[in-house]
């Protein structure tokens, strides 16, 4: 199984910090990225792209805890702010420049909320981080994988309307060989898939829909047969839309980074 | 007549700025330069209103008809008070080019209106027919529309009178040259007895300059007042990203003094500030200006999640709950004093269920074409109810105290926040 195989020892920040070693980034995991089944999957595969570009960076490992955000939309300011000033004095302990994370929720609150604390960090969300590389030439995908395959990406809020990135996300695909399709509301028109602001975490108020279904509804209108997202939490609600609707055998859910890991063949 | 519309208008306006300004201050002045920037884009080109392509031109016709239409407005108050005939006429042929230019612009209010009325009465265009657009709301924005066809129809019918009774000589009705649309008017009065004309040029003249007084002093008690208000509102709109929301300084202190054990720096000026908002006076300003500039248009409404999928959360109600607060403490304010409280929130007007609905994810700010901020007033009644009254669902109750004791919404403990990382093999051509 593992022939042919190389084990990563993922670099724990109070480590490499032990042997007085500074590496340029700190990969942010977030609670969904280290707790969740799914979103592990995609911590996995970016921090194989890491591995592969040989990237100096590392994570908190068993330091890093809740960015606040959730409980900041929650209306819990004053817990937000004991997890933002708790986390600024660990991050910045470490004299972290810059961030790279994988959740456009977390992305969004150390980029515009946490410089009222202290916390100033030259933050990038990890699609940012990957077009970025594209666009250097750092990666370069010849892969055939999804040549044939219609994709089509729905916008995370916290990246798309609250930070206003839309194109790092479609760029990253561009460079992935396949076909593409725009869902009817995209970039600043896109549909929210209802997890945000605490919904992901309670019961929905009664309606006539969830809105993971509306939004899941929009993605198959266009046909395609992969949906891809950029955020933990739309990757939950997309997964269970596509289960509601009895057709995740046929249409598959990936983030973005998972894309670049299975055309790298990493 | 001049000077008692005005003077009431003004009355009514400083009301207004009272109420507004009974909300809590802050400081916006920062970066003039992109605000007037704003202002230009947003407001005068409603770069925003296109978003919706037919109501958005179509608005565009009323909004420049409008405004041009009002400079005749001057020319007819001239006359009125100083008793001329077209007293702009001495710009000789421009004049009736002018003249023709504005009456063309009318026909576009007219088009415009009409087919707004036909989309709301007619055609019932879902967003004008949400729960919260009961009778007032529906019939004000009617009122509006068909005050606005009556006035623009009579410039029609006062210019083709006019200009036949030029024709005749009659009068002081002096030659000023004929004017391009009203002249298709011509054949339907040209039979008619001077007089009769005179009749009409007057009628039609007064219903213009009274039409428009009244107007005036109609709009600060309608939704209507986004004509004065949107400009000044998107002055003081939010520049930083969406996504951040206000911090809350008085927190921080006492976040800050809890880790580090040290007493909190005593200030004497600091109020006692309430966490959240539960009524106006806790909203800031611009939330309440938001709330006076909101036209009840339900472009936000039409693209909220929580809205489309059937739940009761509007965040044009929202808007129009805020303000009818605002009215109502205004109007307790003049009769009962300053310090007078009807025992009444903002919590009789917008539901706990309303608050807990909303994903946050901004698709209202975006579309808001005066560049409202529905969430922030949302998330300051939400941190009331979660800070001030302990009252948050039990779900997010858990998460809280996951996050407290585990520092993650879900219950793991942070001990486990590496176990991702077991067992995570890359293959070997792959490392450089």
């Amino acid at each position: 199984m593992t022939e042919g195989k190389q084990k990563i020892e993922v670099p724990v920040m109070a480590d490499l910090f032990a042997k007085g070693e500074k590496p340029e980034y700190l990969l942010w995991i977030g609670s969904a990225g280290a707790f969740d089944d799914r979103y592990k999957k995609v911590t996995r595969a970016f921090v194989k792209i890491l591995t592969h570009l040989n990237i100096s960076y590392a994570v908190l490992g068993v330091e890093e805890s809740s960015s606040g955000d959730v409980a900041r939309r929650a209306g819990n300011e004053m817990l937000f702010q004991m997890q933002a000033m708790t986390n600024i004095e660990i991050m910045n302990s470490y004299e972290v420049k810059k961030i790279i994370t994988c959740d456009p929720h977390a992305f969004n609150t150390f980029k515009n909320e946490y410089p009222d604390y202290d916390g100033n960090y030259e933050v990038m969300h990890h699609t940012q981080f990957l077009q970025q590389l594209i666009a250097e030439g750092k990666i370069k995908i010849d892969s055939d994988l999804f040549k044939d395959k219609i994709i089509t990406y729905h916008d995370p809020c916290y990246l798309g309307r609250a930070n206003g990135e839309y194109n790092a996300p479609r760029e990253v695909l561009a460079a992935i060989p396949s076909k593409k399709v725009e869902m009817k509301r995209n970039r600043s028109n896109a549909l929210c898939c209802g997890a945000g602001g605490g919904q992901m975490f309670k019961e929905a108020e009664k309606g006539d829909k969830e809105i993971f279904i509306e939004r899941t509804e929009d993605a198959l209108e266009t046909g395609a047969e992969i949906i891809v997202t950029a955020c933990p939490y739309c990757m939950v609600m997309m997964t269970d839309g596509l289960k509601y609707k009895n057709i995740e055998e046929e249409i598959k859910n990936y983030d973005i980074a998972e894309l670049i890991e299975q055309s790298l063949e990493l | 007549m001049l000077i008692a519309a005005i003077a009431f208008f003004s009355w009514n306006v400083k009301k207004i700025s009272r109420n507004i300004k009974l909300g809590r201050d802050i400081d916006i002045k920062d970066n003039r330069k992109k605000r007037w920037g704003l202002v230009f884009r947003v407001a005068i080109f409603q770069s925003k209103m296109v978003g919706l392509p037919i109501s958005g031109i179509l608005h565009i016709f009323v909004y420049a008809g409008f405004i041009l239409v009002n400079i005749e407005m001057l020319e007819v108050m001239v006359d009125g008070i100083a008793g001329t005939h077209r007293a702009l006429s001495f710009f000789g042929f421009l004049y009736p080019i002018a003249i023709s230019a504005f009456e063309f612009f009318a026909l576009l209010v007219i088009i415009g209106c009409l087919v707004f009325l036909a989309r709301r009465n007619v055609l019932r265009t879902n967003r004008f027919w949400k729960p919260e657009m009961k009778w007032w709301p529906r019939l004000d924005a009617n009122l509006i529309l068909i005050t606005e066809v009556v006035l623009m129809t009579s410039i029609f019918f006062m210019n083709a009178s006019d200009v036949i009774l030029q024709s005749r000589g009659f009068g002081h009705y002096d030659k000023v040259g004929s004017f391009f649309l009203s002249s298709f008017f011509i054949p339907m009065l040209t039979n008619l007895p001077s007089e009769t004309l005179v009749f009409i040029e007057r009628t039609c003249w007064w219903l213009h300059i009274v039409g428009i007084f009244v107007f005036l002093n109609y709009i600060p008690y309608s939704k209507h007042f986004h004509v004065f208000l949107s400009f000044i509102n998107v002055f003081y709109s939010k520049l930083e990203p969406v996504g951040k929301l206000a911090n809350m300084p008085s927190i921080t202190k006492e976040v800050k003094s809890m880790l580090t054990g040290e007493e909190p720096p005593m200030d004497e000026d600091a109020e006692e500030v309430a966490f959240g908002a539960q009524d106006v006076k806790e909203l800031t300003w611009k939330h309440l200006m938001d709330s006076y500039t909101c036209t009840e248009c339900g472009r936000c409404t039409r693209v909220c999640p929580a809205n489309i999928t059937g739940k009761i959360l509007s965040p044009r109600k929202v808007m129009m709950d805020a303000r009818d607060r605002l009215e109502l403490t205004g109007k307790n304010i003049d009769k009962q004093g300053v310090d007078y409280s009807d025992d009444k929130s903002l919590f009789d007007y917008i539901s706990a269920e309303e608050l807990w609905a909303c994903t946050t994810c901004n698709a209202c700010t975006n579309a808001c074409p005066v560049n409202i901020d529905q969430v922030s007033l949302i998330l300051e009644l939400r941190r009331y109810i979660v800070m001030e009254q302990a009252a948050a669902p039990g779900e997010l109750n858990a998460i809280f105290n996951n996050i407290e004791n585990n520092g993650a919404p879900w219950q793991f403990s942070q001990d486990d926040r590496m176990l991702w990382a077991e067992e995570l093999y890359i293959n070997e051509k792959s490392v450089q």
